[in-house]
Parts: C-alpha cells; structure tokens; sequence
C-alpha cells in the first residue's frame, strides 16, 4: 500500500460554520501540507471537530471554501471526497465481521470480491490483526476494534485520513502504544493526516503541526516546539504544557532578546517577532524554576522570593505550590528531597522554560 | 450518484415522450390502448403538443433538458445545480398548473373563460406519462438542490424530502383543503361564505334542545359528551390495568393474558365489539334473555346509544390508555418513592405526593388519545348508534344516505377535524413541554413500592370483572357464528361459514362459491401492497426526521404525525372530493384504497422507525458515507439491517391495519373493490349478523395467526444471529 502519489493538501479559506446563532467555527484558515499530519487541539466546544467533520464533508460551511488537493470540495458529498475518518466510538458495524468491516468502504472501487477481500487481509495485516477476519466487532477488546477502525480507513488509500479523538476510549497505557503506532503509520505510508485531540500531550507527540483552536478560532499554528517555546497568546502557553503566568515589564528588546524586568527579578528572553516594550505576561514553566539555597541567592543572581504552600510528593517529582509577592506559582522538582510547607525558598527562573506573550 | 439520476432521467424522458400522458380507460397493462396508439386519446405529451394541439403540455420538457447541459459542467459546479433546480421546479409547476386550469370541460374557473374565452381543449385524469414525468421534474429539482450543496450535496437525501413533502402534499393536504373548500360552495356551484357559516352554525350541530326537553341535541355535544367519557373511563381504567402490570403480584404471573389485552384491539376489526355487545345485551342478546326469565324484565333497545356506545369504546380503546401508561409506570423511577417513604411518608401519602403527580402529563395523554379515538370512531357509532348520532356517522349519511349533500359533509367534517387536531395540538405543545422526565441514564437499584392496600382493591375491582367481560365477548364472537340465529335459534350449524366461504370442487375444478371470497381476496391482496409502501415511506421518513437536520423540519415532523388525528370519515370523503375530477382520477380504483391505507398508518411506522433508529449510533451512517457509500447505500448496507425488527413491526402493523381499518375505506370501496370491512357492515345493515360475525371472527383468526407467524420469524432471525448484534436488535424490539 503507497500513498505518495495520493495524499493531497487540505486548504481552509475564510471557513465558518454556525448553527442558528451559535457559531461553531469562525473565519477559520490553515493549509495542511501534504504528507503531513497535523492535530487540531482546544478544549471541548472549540470547534475542533465541526472542522475535521467539515473535512469529511459531515458537515457544510456556512461561508468559505474547502480545498483538497487544490480542488474545491465544499459542496461535494463524504463520498466524492477520498477521505476516510477513525470515529471516536469507532463506529464498527456491529452486523458484520471484522473482514467486512474493513472491505465495506471498497464496495463501489469496481475489483471483484476476492481483490477487495485481498485489500482487506492487507489492511488488517498493517494493523496486526491477522487471523481476526471472521470475528464480530463485539468479540473484540477496545485496542482491536480501534486497529480495525484504522485498517477500514487506510484500506480506501485516502487522499487525507481523518482521526476524530481516536484514542479516548483507550486506558492510559493503551493510549501512548496507540498513538506510537498510528505516527509509524502515517509516516511510513506519507498519509496526510488530520488528528482531533483535546490531550495537548497526544498532540505534542503525534504532530508535525498543531493548529490550536479556542472559541471557534485559531489561537495559534505551529509544530510542537514553536507552541511550546514560542506560545502566542496566554491561552496557548497554558493549554500546552502549562505556565504560571506573571505579569511583567519589558523594558528593552535587542538582537532578538527581551530585557524583562518581573517583580525583583530581572530576567533576559527570547522576543517574538511582535514584541513591544512595555507590559506583558511573563510565561514560566513549572518545570524550569529552580530552588535556591541562601549561599547561591547571596552570589548576586536575582531570584524570586517565596513561601511553600503545598507540597505533594509523585514518585517520580514533587510539586510544589508557592506563594509570592506576583500571585500563586506551581512548580514541578525532581529531586528526591522535598521541602515541607512554609519554608521560605528563593526561585531562578531559568531561559528555557520562559517566554513572553501580551496582555 | 449518477446512475440512479440517469435512470430518473430516462423514466422522465420514457413518461414523456412515449407512454400515454392521460389515464386509460382499461388500465396501462391491458395493453388494449396499443390499437389506437397515438391517438388524442393514448398520445405521450410530445406527440400531444405537436400533433393534437395541446400545447401547453409541451414546458415541462425544460426540465428534461437542462440536466442534459448541466451534466456537461464540472462536480461541484453550483451554476449546473441552480439551472436544474429552476428548470425541475418550472415544470413541476407548470404541469400542475395545466392540469389544475385545464380540466374534462374546458377552463375549470369561470374567470378563465371570461379572460381567455373559450377554449376546445378539454382533458382527463393525468395518467402514467404525466406520473413519471410529474416526478422526473421533482427530481430534477431536488437534484438540482443537492448540487447546489444543500444537505451536504446529497441528491438521496433531498429526493427523499421532496418525496415525502410531495406526497403528503398531494395525498393529505391536498385533500382536505378540497374539504373546507367544498364546506364553501352553495348549490350553484359558486363560492360563498354566507353558505359555509351556515352550514356551520346550524341547529343540527349545535343545538342544545336535548336541555330543555326530549329532542335531539346537536351532533357536536353528543360526540363530545361521548368522547369525554370514553377518554375519562378508558384513562382510569388503562391506569388500573399499567398498575396491575407494574405495581402487583399479577404482572409477575399474568403478562401473557396483558400482552393479549395489547395485540387485541389491533387485530379486531373496530366494529366487531359492537356486535359483541348486541350478542350480549341486544334485544335477543344472552344477558337480555337471562333478565327477561330471571325477573321478568322484558327487552328492550337500551343498548342502542350512548350508553351502549360508552361500554363498546371503552372496551376497545382501554388497551391503547394502558399501553401509553404502562411506560409512564414503567418509566417512574423507584428511587423517588423510596425517598419519600425514607422521608417518612406513609404509602398512601407517598403514593399521593409523589406517584400521582408524577403520572398527571401520561394521564393527560391518554385522555387525549381516548378522546380523539373516540370521535374518529366509525364504525361502533353505526352498528351501535341507534337514534344518538355523532359526527363520523353523520358525515358517512350525508355522503351515502338518501340525500347526498357534500357541502354539509364538509362541513361537519370541518367541525370535527377542528376538534380532533385542537385535541392533538395541545398534547404536542402541552403535554410535549410538560412530561417529567423520570428516567435517568443513572440504573435504578430500587424495588417498585407496593401499592397501598386500598388502591390495590380498587385496581383488582376493576381490572378483573372487565377482563372477564372481555373475555366473554370474544368468545361469544366466535360462538355466534356457529348458531343459526344468536339468541333465538341456537342451534349449532356452519352455513354461515359456507355461504361465507364455501368452495366447491367440481368438473371445472376449484370454484370459490362463497359470498365473502372477493371481498377476502381484494383485502389481503390491496393491503399485500400497501403494508411495504407504507413501511417503506414511513421508515424513509423516520431517517430523515432521526439523521438529517434541515431548515423547517419542526413544520415537516407536525406534518406527518398529522394525518394521524384526521379521522378516517374525513379523509375518506376528501378523497372523494379530490380525486374523482380531473387532472387526477381515481375514484373505484383499487389504488385509492391503497393510497388511503399508506396515508392513514403511515404515522406508526414514522414512530417505529424512530424509536429504533434512535438506539443505532449516529457515527456508524457517516463512518459509512466516508467510506464512499452514499446515503442510499448507508440505508441499505447499514441501517436496514440493524433497524430489521422494527421494518418487521410495521410492516405487519400496516398489514392487519390495513384488513381492520372500516372508516375512511367505506366511502371509496366500489363493486369491483370491496373490502372485508366493508362487507361486513353491509351484512350488519341488513341485519344479516350471522355471516357478519362468521366473517369477523375468520378475520381475527386469519390475522392472529399471521401475527403469530412474523413473531415466530422474526424471534428465530434473531436467534440465528451472531452475538454482536443481538443486544443491538433485541433493544430495538422493546424500542
């Protein structure tokens, strides 16, 4: 099974969707390489999956135009689309087998019933399924019925496959196999893939592209790191990975690099492009605060004072609660000793686990 | 997509250009109009237009050929989709306005011919050239809609609107706008309103004159009085008996003898317990007798009226109160008596407080639904109704009596169509807004609360005498028609089964000599066709009510639910009314009665098809459209094989409704063909009860048996499935 000569590019012009006078997407534009995959991620009701269900012709825009490949596609049918979609409940017929399952979606391609049969063993072989053609949906374990989901779906050698939160009937340990296997997947056969998650951790590791959606729009696009190091709004730095968020000066930009004066501290970040001296938010990372002794604050590095609300202990890390003159900070320590609530603590923030987004 | 279009196209271009564009005398099939083939008589449109000067036949080929050029232009082309919209809709409408304008004597409205003059051109009912062009323009345009994008481009789905709105529109709406039209028209044939205000506020309606003394009151109150109690009885009795299912020892052990009490009423023809009645207390009837050598009181025709009327409906429609209460017990979450009783309530008071108020909205509901079933009942009110007349007779009398009057038919059928949808649009706007929801997705690990002690007497005083009784009934049915004459002479003998079914095998072979045959045959074969035409527009409709969402949908769902509260007098004479004049002809024709059958239980399978759509998840139909399955292919492959059960309900369900059903096919039987129903009531008019009751009981028969074949069928498939989809069906069967 080859895709390279298949996957197509999708292209959203000025695309909104609205439901009376809610609107569900708006004015919402991206372009998806071919090839790729890219994961639309929000939280639930941003409009996330009325995008991908717009993909999949489930849906029509109310204004703006779907492209696919550089074809218009904004009023053909699912069918005439050439793209196939992995349901969230999997949506296997529970009145046939699990090989015709599969070869159900290549009824109308004009092979005879072996060739399709063929197609389909192929299809459940790519997923490790062989040997299970002749069982019922129900007589399989959530892990399997998610393999013939997909198998059903690549066997149709779509132009863009479709994933509407795949992974979200699975237990946690299932979920990470799972999303290692449809990564493999997708990059051995050159599928352009479109991935709805509200988990930016599937998300981070899955994508070439994330497009971050909130409240019927996009906050931000960008691969992983981009949205990690270079968050663009508040909403995204807390979405993806988690900030405290601080407010802060900024009192010169340089070669790039931010002069950023935080409460007593005065720290140096990487600008973006857009970046204007004045106030903003000061993004830090849980995991980028480091705990000073006394000896190291007196060395004249400027750190931050504070006091230990909460502490709780995770096995591999602790977390730390703590308050400080700018608000609540959440910290995350590996090592092994912890401290216990109300000692006072000095916090380096360190560059790269900061940034800088507008108010 | 293409395909089926094409071949929508072809049977448009074969309609049109070769088949005969008006109705035979002899019917298509008969192939006898092939002689004068192409005659101004037998000529397709085409050649109509062009040789027989009847042009204006000749539009409605724009329709025809645009989806010609439109096909040339590329997928997705929204330009292509307008041009077939607008080309389908021009000619739907410009053939129905021909038709419409142009009838058997020229121009149908006088301002026509005032404008125009006269006009030669005189035509007839539209036949099989007209139907298929008729529907190749609808599909032109509801292909045209798809390619423009609407629902999501799929040209299934919006001919399947467009269908069902057609339908309904020509079949129902169409209809009975002809009513409260011909409610209007004086004896000249004029309009006039002073004339339909008259016709409904006469004495005969609303009079009030039984107050004062010993006449008449106006028909209007004693359907009215009657149907008031009928729904106040049939809703506490149907209570006693959802209580004695539910809350009671009984339930436990009797739910076979319930199940039957449920089955009954749908296999018996409306009119049978009636004549049960007049077995039982009729001038000659076995209680009657029994007085009259007990204590001398001597017969008499008390029976014959609104008492006897209340007795005979309450009998018949109690089943259908229980079965709408039996959910709203079945529904009442166990938890919350058990709370009031954890809050100290005694039972009684719990059952006061708590049970009581919870059931009022089903309470309601099934009072609606005696009252509505009440006033629609026809055929009780004419075996039973002696000197009490009610509406549904009444209008029949007007149509069939001495002297026919459709106007004042109209116009009582006007009164009680208002009554019966006032009725059915306060339980969908009152009562839809109001049901207490007591079911939660949270299981229930509470024990229904026994009732208390003095309610359980009541339900057990009640329940079981009218069990009794209607077990007497029936089998007094099925006695009566192995005596030679009930009451008088009972003397047991089968002539009454031989002159209904006799069959004779002599030197020319079987020969069906008994009298009731035809009208047996007519009936199983016309309702044979019916019973899937019904099941398949009713579960069509159900998918786009259940799977699609479009603009007025709300406005579509009333719609189709509403043909269910007009009463069958009322559809019966409309049909009259509309379809015995051009442009469509089909009065006598075995397709009226069909048509009739499909209309009216439609209703049933739309609420089957939902209730058991709704337990199949809604990703499992767009899984499959991106699968490269349309819409039609997901019904097929998808949908109708996890829906069987329910396809099976209704088509059985329409089936024996089609047998039992009396009201609106009286008024459209002919000597060609005659109903069962209508048969019969002809034996009872002239007093013939034997045959009459020798031919209800062998329909009951008939029908039990042909229920309990599609129950056995349908149990065993769903032994002989797999694991996997058993729950699913099994679900979709209680559904």
């Amino acid at each position: 099974m080859s895709f390279a000569g298949r996957s197509a590019s999708v292209e959203f012009r000025s695309v909104s969707r609205q439901y009376g006078r809610v609107v569900a997407v708006n004015d919402v534009s991206f372009t998806i390489r071919s090839g790729t995959l890219a994961t639309l991620l929000g939280p639930s009701g941003c409009g996330k999956t009325t995008t991908l269900r717009m993909i999949a012709g489930l849906e029509v825009p109310s204004a703006g135009r779907i492209l696919i490949g550089g074809e218009d596609v904004t009023t053909l049918p699912p069918m005439q689309r050439d793209v196939s979609m992995v349901f969230q409940s999997y949506a296997l017929f529970p009145h046939m087998t699990v090989l015709e399952n599969v070869a159900y979606g290549l009824a109308g391609s004009g092979e005879t019933r072996p060739q399709q049969e063929e197609r389909a063993r192929q299809g459940l072989a790519l997923v490790g399924l062989s040997g299970f053609e002749r069982r019922m949906p129900s007589e399989l374990s959530g892990g399997q019925q998610q393999r013939v989901a997909v198998a059903r779906a690549l066997v149709l050698e779509p132009r863009v496959l479709l994933f509407d939160e795949p992974l979200s009937n699975l237990d946690a340990k299932l979920r990470r196999r799972m999303r290692e296997e449809i990564r493999d997947l997708q990059q051995g056969l050159g599928l352009t893939s479109v991935y709805v998650t509200h988990d930016q951790e599937e998300a981070l590791a899955v994508s070439d592209t994330i497009i971050v959606m909130d409240q019927a729009c996009i906050a931000q696009i960008g691969t992983p790191w981009e949205l990690y190091r270079r968050p663009a709004s508040a909403f995204v730095a807390d979405f993806i990975g988690g900030a405290n968020l601080l407010p802060c000066e900024v009192t010169q930009i340089a070669d790039g690099v931010a002069t950023v004066q935080v409460g007593p501290v005065r720290v140096q970040v990487e600008a973006s492009e857009n970046a204007m001296p004045g106030t903003a938010k000061l993004v830090v990372r849980p995991g980028a605060v480091a705990f000073m002794t006394g000896v190291e604050a007196l060395s004249g590095l400027s750190a931050l004072p504070a006091e230990i609300r909460k502490a709780t202990y995770l096995g591999s890390h602790w977390e730390y609660t703590l308050a400080t003159d700018l608000g609540e900070v959440f910290v995350t320590q590996s090592s092994e000793a912890g401290y216990p609530p109300g000692t006072s603590v000095l916090l380096a923030l360190e560059r790269r686990g900061l940034a800088l987004v507008s108010v | 997509m293409r395909t089926p279009f094409t071949a929508v196209l072809a049977a448009g271009w074969l309609g049109f250009a070769l088949l005969p564009w008006y109705m035979l005398e002899d019917g298509l099939l008969a192939f006898s109009w092939l002689g004068a083939y192409p005659d101004r008589d037998t000529a397709p449109a085409l050649v109509q237009g062009l040789a027989h000067g009847r042009w204006w036949l000749l539009p409605p080929v724009a329709a025809l050929l645009v989806p010609l050029i439109a096909a040339r232009r590329p997928r997705g082309d929204r330009l292509a989709g307008t041009m077939m919209a607008a080309a389908g809709l021009f000619g739907l409408a410009w053939l129905l306005a021909q038709g419409f304008v142009i009838g058997a004597r020229g121009w149908t409205q006088p301002w026509l011919t005032e404008a125009f003059g006269r006009i030669q051109a005189r035509q007839f009912g539209m036949g099989w050239g007209a139907l298929l062009t008729a529907a190749a323009c609808l599909y032109v345009f509801t292909t045209g809609l798809a390619r423009r994008g609407t629902m999501r481009g799929d040209a299934f789905v919006t001919g399947a609107i467009g269908t069902v709105i057609a339908s309904i529109l020509l079949f129902v709406f169409y209809p009975v706008s002809k009513v409260l039209l011909a409610a209007a028209v004086d004896e000249a044939g004029g309009f006039s309103t002073a004339e339909l205000a008259a016709r409904l506020t006469t004495g005969n309606i609303w009079g009030l004159a039984c107050l004062g003394g010993r006449a008449q009151c106006g028909v209007l109150w004693n359907s009215l009085a009657l149907a008031v109690t009928t729904g106040v009885l049939t809703t506490l009795l149907g209570l006693a008996f959802a209580l004695l299912a539910e809350r009671t020892g009984f339930g436990r052990r009797g739910k076979g003898v319930l199940k039957a009490l449920t089955v009954l009423p749908v296999i018996t023809p409306p009119f049978v317990i009636g004549l049960g009645i007049i077995l039982i207390f009729g001038r000659n009837g076995t209680v009657t007798l029994l007085m009259e050598q007990a204590f001398g009181i001597p017969p008499s025709r008390w029976v014959y009226g609104f008492t006897g009327l209340v007795i005979v409906q309450v009998l018949a429609f109690t089943p259908i109160a229980y079965l709408v209460l039996v959910g709203v017990v079945q529904g009442m979450s166990p938890t919350l008596e058990e709370a009031a009783q954890m809050l100290r309530a005694s039972r009684w008071r719990s059952f006061r407080t708590v049970t009581w108020p919870l059931m009022r909205p089903g309470l309601a509901n099934a009072f609606l639904i005696g009252f509505v079933e009440s006033l629609a009942d026809f055929g009780n009110p004419l075996v039973l109704g002696g000197n009490f007349e009610v509406l549904s007779t009444q209008i029949f009398y007007a149509v069939v009596g001495g002297q026919t009057d459709p106007g004042r038919a109209s116009a009582l059928a006007i009164v009680l169509l208002c009554l019966t949808l006032g009725a059915f649009v306060v339980q969908r706007r009152w009562l839809g807004s109001r049901s207490y929801t007591t079911l939660s997705g949270k299981g229930d690990a509470g024990l229904p609360t026994p009732l208390p002690r003095r309610v359980r007497w009541l339900v057990y005083g009640s329940t079981v005498p009218w069990m009794a009784f209607t077990v007497a009934l029936y089998a007094l049915v099925l006695f009566g028609g192995f005596v030679r004459t009930f009451g008088i002479d009972n003397t047991l003998t089968l002539e009454h089964y031989a002159t209904a079914f006799g069959i004779v095998w002599d030197a020319e072979g079987l020969q069906w000599t008994g009298r009731a045959w035809p009208s047996f045959f007519t009936t199983i074969e016309l309702s044979a066709i019916a019973a899937p035409l019904t099941a398949a527009i009713g579960l069509l409709t159900a998918y786009l009510l259940n799977r699609q969402r479009f603009a007025g949908q709300g406005a579509f769902e009333f719609v189709t639910m509403l043909s269910f509260a007009i009463p069958g007098t009322v559809i019966g004479v409309s049909y009259i009314l509309a379809f015995n004049v051009p442009p469509i002809e089909l009065t006598g024709t075995g397709l009226i009665l069909v048509i009739c059958f499909v209309f009216r239980n439609m209703p049933v399978s739309i609420r089957a098809g939902i209730a058991a759509m709704t337990q199949i998840d809604k990703s499992l139909d767009e899984c499959s459209l991106t699968l490269r399955h349309g819409s039609f292919a997901t019904v097929r492959r998808v949908i109708l094989p996890l829906l069987r059960p329910a396809v099976v309900a209704s088509l059985v369900y329409s089936f024996v409704r089609a047998i039992t059903s009396v009201s609106a096919v009286i008024f459209l039987v002919s000597a060609q063909y005659n109903l069962a129903t209508a048969y019969i009531v002809g034996r009872v008019e002239v007093s013939d009860f034997g045959v009459a009751i020798a031919y209800s009981s062998a329909l009951i028969v008939f029908m039990t048996a042909g229920v309990a074949l599609i129950q056995l069928l349908v149990g065993e498939r769903r032994l002989g499935r797999r694991n996997g989809a058993a729950p699913l069906a099994q679900r979709s069967v209680a559904a």
